[in-house]
């Protein structure tokens, strides 16, 4: 079966996947300068980590190195811890100011 | 067969990316990345990942966009009226990160990705051989991401603590001149987030 797969795959080229990685990381920049509640910037963040992540396991896969799988994984295990801790801090946040939006919060002090 | 999987598949995540930046509704967005997620967990699943398809699909679908999910309902953001930013703010957003797409597509146009081939034989994905990998040559930093995992998550409930002790406070200081009863009350309440 896994041959099968094997075979299966050699009709996508690797350019392909490096376009879209690019579309994915390009929309995630446009939301994050784009909207301006804090949680939405939070969810395209992710987005672009997502699409490097894409990246690092095509090349990963088409040159049969399972090292750049691995660091997909590190990459997952930080973004949770990161999504824990900024959710913390916007809960924080949003019981001083009664907001998310990003405007409010450009003075670094409340 | 597989391009046209592949191409159905890629459509349909830069489509839902797209309206996770668009929607106005952060519900919405959050379950338009959930189907941007299961289309990134597809193109592991094509390129013979299998191991990170999965694990894509629990953390980043089970873990993550529930505490999405739950923050969007604790700070009820669940409405549409959400301010806007200026049409001169957005355009320049749109325009910068077009120029970003020019920039990128420009640099890798002259990749030669095409020699590239698929690895024959290729089961790096699989469960067994990435395990062997991460439990011999990766085995000090798969350690050390557990201590940032706790400290991740010393820090989250920290600042949950915190947060608490503050409303404790204002609490304190709105009811400060009430009834007795009033301050058993609060008395009560700290004895149970002791």
């Amino acid at each position: 079966m896994n041959e099968n797969v094997t075979q299966a795959i050699q009709g996508v080229p690797l350019n392909y996947y490096i376009w879209l990685s690019t579309a994915l990381f390009v929309i995630g920049v446009l939301g994050v300068l784009y909207r301006k509640n804090a949680i939405i910037i939070f969810m395209c963040i992710e987005l672009m980590l997502n699409a490097v992540n894409v990246l690092l396991v095509a090349f990963s896969a088409y040159h049969g190195d399972g090292a750049g799988q691995v660091f997909v994984f590190f990459i997952m295990a930080v973004a949770a811890a990161e999504v824990a801790v900024g959710l913390a801090i916007l809960i924080v946040i949003y019981h001083n100011t009664k907001t998310t939006d990003i405007n409010v919060l450009n003075k670094l002090k409340w | 067969m597989t391009l046209y999987a592949f191409y159905f598949i890629s459509f349909l995540a830069v489509l839902s990316a797209l309206m996770v930046v668009f929607s106005r509704n952060p519900i919405h967005s959050v379950l338009y990345l959930v189907i941007t997620f299961f289309c990134v967990a597809c193109h592991y699943l094509l390129l013979n990942a299998q191991f990170l398809a999965a694990v894509h699909v629990i953390v980043y679908a089970g873990a993550i966009m529930v505490l999405f999910l739950y923050v969007i309902m604790l700070l009820n953001l669940n409405k549409d009226d959400e301010s806007q930013k200026s049409n001169l703010w957005k355009a320049g957003a749109v325009i910068t990160s077009g120029l970003l797409l020019v920039v990128f597509v420009g640099a890798l146009r002259g990749a030669e990705a095409e020699s590239v081939s698929f690895a024959s034989s290729n089961n790096t994905g699989l469960v067994k051989n990435l395990g062997r990998l991460l439990f011999n040559e990766f085995l000090l930093p798969f350690e050390i991401v557990s201590i940032l995992l706790l400290a991740a998550m010393v820090g989250a409930v920290m600042l949950g603590k915190t947060h608490m002790k503050r409303a404790k406070e204002i609490a304190h200081e709105k009811n400060g001149r009430g009834s007795v009863a009033s301050a058993r009350g609060i008395g009560n309440i700290k004895e149970l987030t002791k």
